[in-house]
């Protein structure tokens, strides 16, 4: 059977993918394009003897870079294999959708295009002459609807009859200037009997362009001296006419006037007064004043939602997980297989999936703000006051979800479409303490602080470490991320209800992606640190003990001994040679070498820090920050400064191993992670130094 | 006059629009082009940001780079 290979394009918010997803008895493949986040649907089916294979192109306004998507788009375009264009169009809002057609046009390949959301037109009172707008344009244009579901069939039927035309004729229709010029060149090359793979009109475009392959081409050529001075004269003649020297200037022009011109000879517009119903809606939610709260009360929903709703599942997942270890343990007896695989693998690979309800309702709730159009509001609302740091005003989602839990917080800053702004925003999610530190907060503030101050400090903590982060961002700023502002212009779209289907099918490939990817990285890593805290084995030590143990009268001193052991042996464990090692780095900073391994492990997790606490001063493995007695630990064993400079420590430095290994992804590299660890490394460590010597100097 | 100038519910054309190349093949894409047509919607707090329209299009952008289209 032959294989249509069709390009999906449009601009954003003109229901592509809900097209694509309206055709029955379809195969979906999710993946990235190569080196990007940016995902990319292929779509399978067969018709009337035909396999279609259809690729969703991310949604983008013009075929230029502005956008990782559009660069996407404009590279998958110009290099990639494919039959067919197919071109979907909103429209309601056919003139600057038209803008585009008319770039697609200049590619010179087979276009079909899609006149999406019919329904919505008629209502509105647009009416399109598609047969008359087809022949201004050369191409099949079709009635569809996604939500509806017309014109399907329709369209798939233009693709097939426009794959099977032999001759590709360039109709692309310029200014009556441009095309003069345009044939001039043309003429030329017809007597000097050039042959290309491209029509002569869309190389005499090429050459009026200043496209480098095609000027790199005829530079070598003989024919060269001639053209030269012809497309020179074109030039003249063109600045002089639209009284500018910028080709992008006239060329935009010319592609605003082609769309304006399809549009006036092929659409009627009904005369209507009614407010639309996103006016309506808008006066409320972009109003100056009650705009703001109005989002603020929903962010503090979701934020709820997020991680009140998803405790209840994850206290399953974790029961279920504990069990699973209990289980995997008494099923392999107490074996080294046993605790590799119990206490190693699944107990981090356990972490991971721990975050899947919080990443779940975080996504759907991120999915509808962007789906139904609120986004680019709130980005409106809010980009003022963060502008003013560095920031974008779509930074906002991704910092407050940082409170929460940085992986999903990493994830969210997905909606920032530049990559500097994006960077920006994943550098210093970290700064929003997450959930997992407040256990160590808990601990501290308790030990060291007096009662009635605790919820105070511990506020305290949070707010400083949110300002630490937006005067980070506007250091960042200043030094690595230094250049010019990138522009905020965005379109707002109309307020659209979105499809059941597409947001479970957003939301449900982004859980899988991250289950796939972080958990693969964890259950190395888990299992990489288990190996480092047990190895290597202590027999002679164990055995020892094991006799004093047997010895001992009272059940107090057994659990005294079993403590010392287990201190005995991570204080030799790889682990814990390390800790001491860095012993020297931390010094400064008042913490001793059980600090700074409970600091290491944290690199692991946050929850784990406690838990390392507990074991090397002194108690039982499994303690919490509720335990009296790790509080009176703490309180004998650490000093007032160096409490304050730990805190000030777990606050800034590299998130969890789960958390880090998003950000990578998210930020397009391990060297990117690199530069986060010696960020926030550095960072810390100085402010701690500072929070240290500060506090001594007062006590 | 600059768009930054025009009051809300006020309607406006563009004579030209003075940006680097990136942004303004960014606001052509838009519609945002010489003799277009623009209302003004609205302001946020401390007018940092606007809202216009062109023909269907809203778009949200900052009062900065209102400052690079002149105006009517």
């Amino acid at each position: 059977m032959e294989t249509i290979r069709v390009a999906l394009v449009g601009q954003p918010n003109v229901g592509k993918s809900a097209l694509i997803n309206s055709v029955g008895n379809a195969r979906l493949r999710v993946g990235n394009f190569s080196g990007v986040t940016v995902k990319k649907e292929v779509v399978r089916f067969s018709r009337d003897g035909y396999d279609f294979e259809i690729t969703d192109l991310p949604g983008s306004y013009s075929l230029t870079d502005y956008t990782i998507e559009e660069r996407v788009t404009r590279e998958y375009l110009d290099d990639s294999d494919y039959d067919l264009i197919l071109n979907v169009v909103d429209s309601t809002n056919i003139e600057r959708n038209l803008y585009l057609t008319t770039e697609l046009l200049a590619l010179n390949k087979k276009l079909v295009i899609a006149l999406n959301m019919t329904d919505e037109a008629v209502k509105e009172g647009v009416h399109i002459d598609e047969q008359q707008l087809g022949k201004i344009l050369g191409v099949s244009c079709i009635k569809t609807s996604a939500i509806k579901k017309t014109g399907i069939e329709e369209l798939i039927q233009a693709i097939i009859k426009s794959y099977n035309l032999r001759e590709n004729r360039f109709h692309l229709q310029f200014s009556e200037v441009f095309e003069q010029e345009i044939s001039h060149i043309v003429s030329f090359l017809e007597e000097k009997k050039i042959h290309c793979k491209i029509s002569l009109k869309a190389l005499a475009i090429k050459l009026l362009r200043e496209d480098k392959e095609t000027y790199l081409r005829f530079h070598e050529e003989p024919i060269w001296i001639e053209l030269q001075p012809i497309v020179n004269d074109a030039y003249q003649h063109l600045y002089l006419h639209y009284d500018t020297k910028d080709l992008d200037d006239i060329f935009n022009d010319e592609k605003a006037a082609m769309a304006k011109g399809a549009v006036a000879e092929t659409v009627q517009l009904d005369k209507q007064v009614k407010q639309s119903f996103t006016d309506k809606i808008d006066t409320l939610l972009m109003h100056q004043f009650v705009g703001l709260p109005i989002f603020l009360f929903l962010m503090w929903g979701l934020f709820q939602l997020t991680f009140e709703v998803g405790s209840i599942p994850m206290d399953w997942i974790d029961a279920f997980f504990a069990l699973l270890i209990d289980g995997t343990k008494s099923f392999l007896g107490d074996t080294e297989l046993a605790s590799v695989i119990a206490d190693g693998a699944i107990a981090g690979v356990g972490a991971v999936v721990l975050f899947l309800p919080n990443i779940i309702i975080l996504f759907l709730g991120i999915a509808l703000l962007e789906t139904t159009g609120y986004m680019s509001r709130v980005a409106f609302l809010l980009d003022g006051f963060f502008h003013k740091f560095g920031l974008h005003g779509k930074s906002f989602i991704p910092l407050v979800s940082g409170f929460g839990c940085s992986v999903p917080a990493y994830m969210a800053a997905r909606t920032l479409k530049n990559d500097r702004d994006r960077l920006l925003t994943l550098f210093i999610i970290g700064f929003m303490s997450c959930g997992a530190r407040l256990p160590i907060y808990v601990l501290f503030v308790g030990a060291l602080f007096s009662e009635e101050q605790t919820g105070n400090i511990l506020f305290l903590i949070y707010i400083s470490g949110a300002l630490l982060g937006i005067i980070a961002a506007k250091v960042l700023k200043m030094t690595a991320f230094k250049g010019d502002d990138e522009p905020f212009v965005m379109e707002m779209p109309k307020y659209r209800l979105p499809s059941f289907k597409l947001i479970w099918h957003t939301v449900s490939a982004q859980a899988m992606m991250y289950l796939k990817k972080a958990g693969t990285y964890i259950l190395l890593a888990s299992v990489l640190i288990w190996f480092a805290s047990n190895y290597p084995k202590q027999p002679e030590m164990e055995q020892q003990y094991q006799v004093k143990i047997e010895q001992a009268e009272t059940q107090q001193s057994i659990t005294a001994l079993t403590n010392e052991l287990a201190l005995y042996k991570l204080e030799n464990s790889y682990l814990g040679i390390v800790g001491h090692a860095s012993e020297p780095f931390f010094s400064p900073l008042g913490y001793d070498w059980r600090m700074a391994i409970a600091l290491e492990t944290g690199l692991a997790a946050k929850e784990v820090v406690v838990a390392t606490l507990g074991i090397l001063y002194g108690l039982g493995e499994g303690e919490d920050e509720q335990s009296s007695g790790l509080i009176d630990k703490i309180r004998t064993n650490i000093s007032l400064p160096a409490g304050i400079s730990f805190i000030v420590f777990v606050m800034i430095y590299l998130p969890c191993l789960a958390a880090s290994m998003v950000f990578m992804r998210e930020a397009g590299g391990w060297k990117y992670l690199g530069y986060l660890f010696v960020f926030t490394t550095a960072t810390a460590w100085i402010l701690s130094f500072l929070a240290f010597n500060v506090a001594q100097f007062f006590t | 006059m600059k768009l930054n100038d025009i009051k809300k519910g006020q309607s406006t054309t563009v004579i030209a629009v003075i940006a680097g190349r990136e942004l303004k093949n960014r606001f052509s894409s838009f519609g945002l082009v010489k003799g277009a047509k623009v209302t003004i919607e609205g302001h946020s707090l401390a007018k940092k940001t606007m809202e216009i329209r062109i023909n269907k299009t809203h778009i949200a952008l900052r009062s900065s780079e209102a400052e690079k289209i002149e105006v009517t």
